[in-house]
């Protein structure tokens, strides 16, 4: 982390749908012992009460910047309260944000990178998605708003896993992982996990940009084959009923793409920043590390939508694999045009 | 300037540093205003530092938290906090409790009239209460951004999302939407009362003609505008936002419109904070890397009142005579110029 990036308060979003546990985390994170101050911004008071931290009201009013980008939206309310909380700079140490359960993520995140004076003074931690073992399966049936939640989690604290079968939580997770392989996932009951888990994660530094491997599921012995495309192994997970089945979710998707061939950046570029204009309405998530021809160092980007920030990061390391690779998740994502648009940046 | 006799600091600019009465505040500071003989300079929480022409410091305790809004007519200071409170200093240093939230929301905006009515907001409401009268209370779409009185009449101005509203308190169904999409968080009206502009979230200002409600776009900044002071009669509003002072001509009838406005004094810093001199076309203006100017309209010409390698300046003011300059940092380093 660079040292300006440790001078910036983290800011860690909590969300999840109506009833999956965020207030009990919430209440974890604030009641244990840990000698450090939030200042809290909720949505309705008298849930929470602890002396020490500061808790502020919100009003989640998202209104869209005039810079033509329409799925630029920001938290003005967010804005003005980080204005306020500046004044009182040393009085905390990090800051949460709990979103109401209806919530979209995004315009929440895009208030760090767009408003000059949150970039200079806050830095997004990670966006954590509380989603309830039992209901989950159901509500990304029929809540839009709980599938965004998990496709933009950074951390996903799967709750309640006491109240289900160990076949419905396999079911369940293998629903998230439809959606977002890229998440770290934690089974909880009632939130027990570790704050260390949720807190701190620096998912949106670009140094920390490191490992974009899928988190597949550590509780899960079952030696199955990862690969989605080895269809020789499918009848596998259909035959022992704690393996992992592999969703295919009808609208929210995840794109993954990996060359060891080079990228041209002067191709490159020109193509993901039009990407991102173009279809940023359907790209929730983005990010990438990538081997340029001609660069010794390693380049990393992530991406909100249309919004992208990227960075030279370092060197890339003796007998380190020079590889390319990019993810995106969203909704509907046309696939083909990305893969081919992606090839035609390799240099040939 | 008559009165200035100015030594020679370097072959390119003139200075007053030597001049500079420094102040050691021991606090991050938001604003200053003059109370009286004295200047206030209000902190991010608590206090209010009233620093007298000799440099001697008394600190007033004024909210139990941060402080978030500040307003002043030289007779009194009135705050808003995230301690749900209004309150008022005078310059004796006394301190009123003007009014409370009854949710203990923050009091993000607060405004005070020449004739001693105020206004404060929490939330999308905005509240004035003036003499004796009962207290008025007018919601708007959205949370407020900013509050003004009009120069003439009891009359308020609420910038919230999506534009402004102008209220007359004491006339029921009397408030008048301004309709621009985007955030307006700062407003204030033209000394003349013929214009009212926004400072927006994106690096704009916005303006509107009170007699037509024609809009004034004022665009171009490279980062946000915080600060915004009328020129001494009006016929300018000075701006903070960019490498220059940024100066719209308000002198004729169609304001800015169509006009290029006048950038003066540029650094290699962005102006963080401006204030016109009240008598004399002159200005102060405070940059991100510690310098303070001051600034004559008619040709640009400089002084340096301070030099920079600091923290942004974060508040200037001149008194009421135009006599003192006020100027401190965001960590309290401040200062005092009697001319």
């Amino acid at each position: 982390m660079s040292e300006a990036t440790a001078q910036k308060i983290p800011v860690t979003v909590l969300t999840g749908y109506l009833g999956a546990g965020k207030t009990t985390l919430l209440n974890r994170i604030l009641s244990e012992n840990h000698g450090k101050k939030y200042a809290v911004i909720v949505n309705e008071f008298g849930e929470i009460g602890i002396d020490n931290d500061l808790i502020i009201g919100a009003d989640e009013e998202v209104f869209e910047m005039n810079n033509g980008c329409i799925c630029c939206t920001v938290r003005g309310d967010l804005v003005r309260i980080m204005d306020g909380l500046m004044k009182r700079k040393g009085k905390f140490d990090a800051i949460i944000v709990e979103t109401t359960g209806l919530a979209d993520p995004a315009p929440v995140a895009q208030t760090f990178f767009v408003d000059e004076d949150v970039q200079k003074n806050a830095r997004l931690d990670a966006v954590v998605t509380v989603a309830d073992a039992k209901w989950l399966s159901d509500r990304l049936k029929d809540a839009p708003e709980a599938k965004n939640q998990i496709a933009f989690a950074d951390v996903i604290v799967l709750n309640k896993t006491d109240l289900v079968t160990k076949g419905e939580l396999a079911e369940v997770e293998a629903r998230i992982r439809a959606i977002n392989p890229y998440a770290k996932l934690h089974r909880t009951e009632r939130c027990s996990v570790a704050l260390a888990d949720v807190l701190d994660r620096g998912a949106f530094d670009l140094d920390r940009i490191l490992d974009i491997e899928p988190d597949f599921l550590t509780a899960d012995d079952h030696d199955h084959d990862h690969d989605h495309h080895h269809h020789d192994h499918d009848h596998h997970h259909h035959d022992h009923g704690h393996g992992l089945k592999h969703y295919h979710d009808e609208d929210m998707q995840s794109l993954s793409l990996k060359t060891d061939k080079p990228l041209d950046p002067n191709v490159f570029m020109p193509w993901l920043q039009n990407l991102v204009q173009v279809e940023g309405g359907k790209i929730l998530r983005s990010k990438g590390i990538l081997a340029f021809h001609d660069d010794d160092d390693r380049y990393v980007f992530q991406g909100v939508h249309m919004m992208l920030e990227g960075n030279h990061q370092r060197k890339w390391k003796d007998g380190e694999p020079r590889e390319s690779r990019l993810v995106f998740i969203g909704r509907e994502l046309p696939e083909k045009a990305i893969r081919e648009g992606f090839e035609s940046c390799i240099v040939s | 300037m008559k009165e200035f006799t100015p030594a020679p600091d370097s072959a390119s600019i003139v200075s007053v540093t030597d001049r500079v009465k420094p102040v050691a505040l021991g606090m991050g500071v938001t604003s200053v205003h003059f109370l009286g003989p004295r200047a206030a300079f209000v902190g991010g929480e608590e206090n209010v530092a009233l620093v007298d022409d000799k440099g001697e410091i008394t600190t007033v305790a004024v909210h139990g938290g941060g402080i978030l809004s500040t307003a002043s007519d030289g007779k009194r200071l009135v705050m808003g906090g995230d301690d749900g409170k209004v309150v008022s200093l005078d310059a004796k240093g006394e301190v009123t409790l003007l009014a409370t939230d009854p949710k203990r929301r923050w009091i993000d905006a607060v405004a005070l009239h020449a004739d001693g009515a105020f206004a404060w907001s929490a939330g999308k409401t905005a509240t004035v209460k003036s003499g004796k009268n009962e207290e008025k209370s007018l919601e708007v779409p959205s949370t407020v951004g900013g509050l003004a009185f009009a120069p003439k009449g009891l009359r308020l101005a609420i910038a919230h999302y999506n534009g402004a509203t102008l209220w007359f308190p004491n006339m029921e169904g009397s408030a008048e939407f301004l309709p621009w999409a985007g955030s307006h968080l700062g407003v204030t009206f033209s000394p003349d009362n013929k214009f009212l502009v926004t400072t927006m979230h994106e690096a704009a200002l916005h303006g509107w003609r009170l007699a037509d409600n024609r809009h004034m776009r004022m665009t171009g900044y490279p980062g946000r505008v915080r600060s915004m002071s009328w020129s001494a009669g009006g016929k300018g509003l000075a701006t903070s936002g960019a490498d220059t002072v940024i100066i719209w001509p308000f002198g004729s009838k169609d304001g800015p419109m169509g006009k290029e406005p006048a950038m003066l004094a540029p650094l290699q810093a962005r102006v963080s904070v401006v204030a016109c001199h009240p008598k004399n076309d002159i200005l102060a203006a405070g940059y991100s890397d510690g310098t303070v100017l001051m600034v004559r309209l008619e040709d640009g010409a400089e002084i340096l009142v301070r030099r920079n390698g600091t923290p942004p300046v974060a508040a200037i003011a001149w008194n009421a005579k135009g006599t003192l300059l006020a100027f401190a940092d965001e960590n309290g380093d401040g200062g005092l110029l009697e001319l």
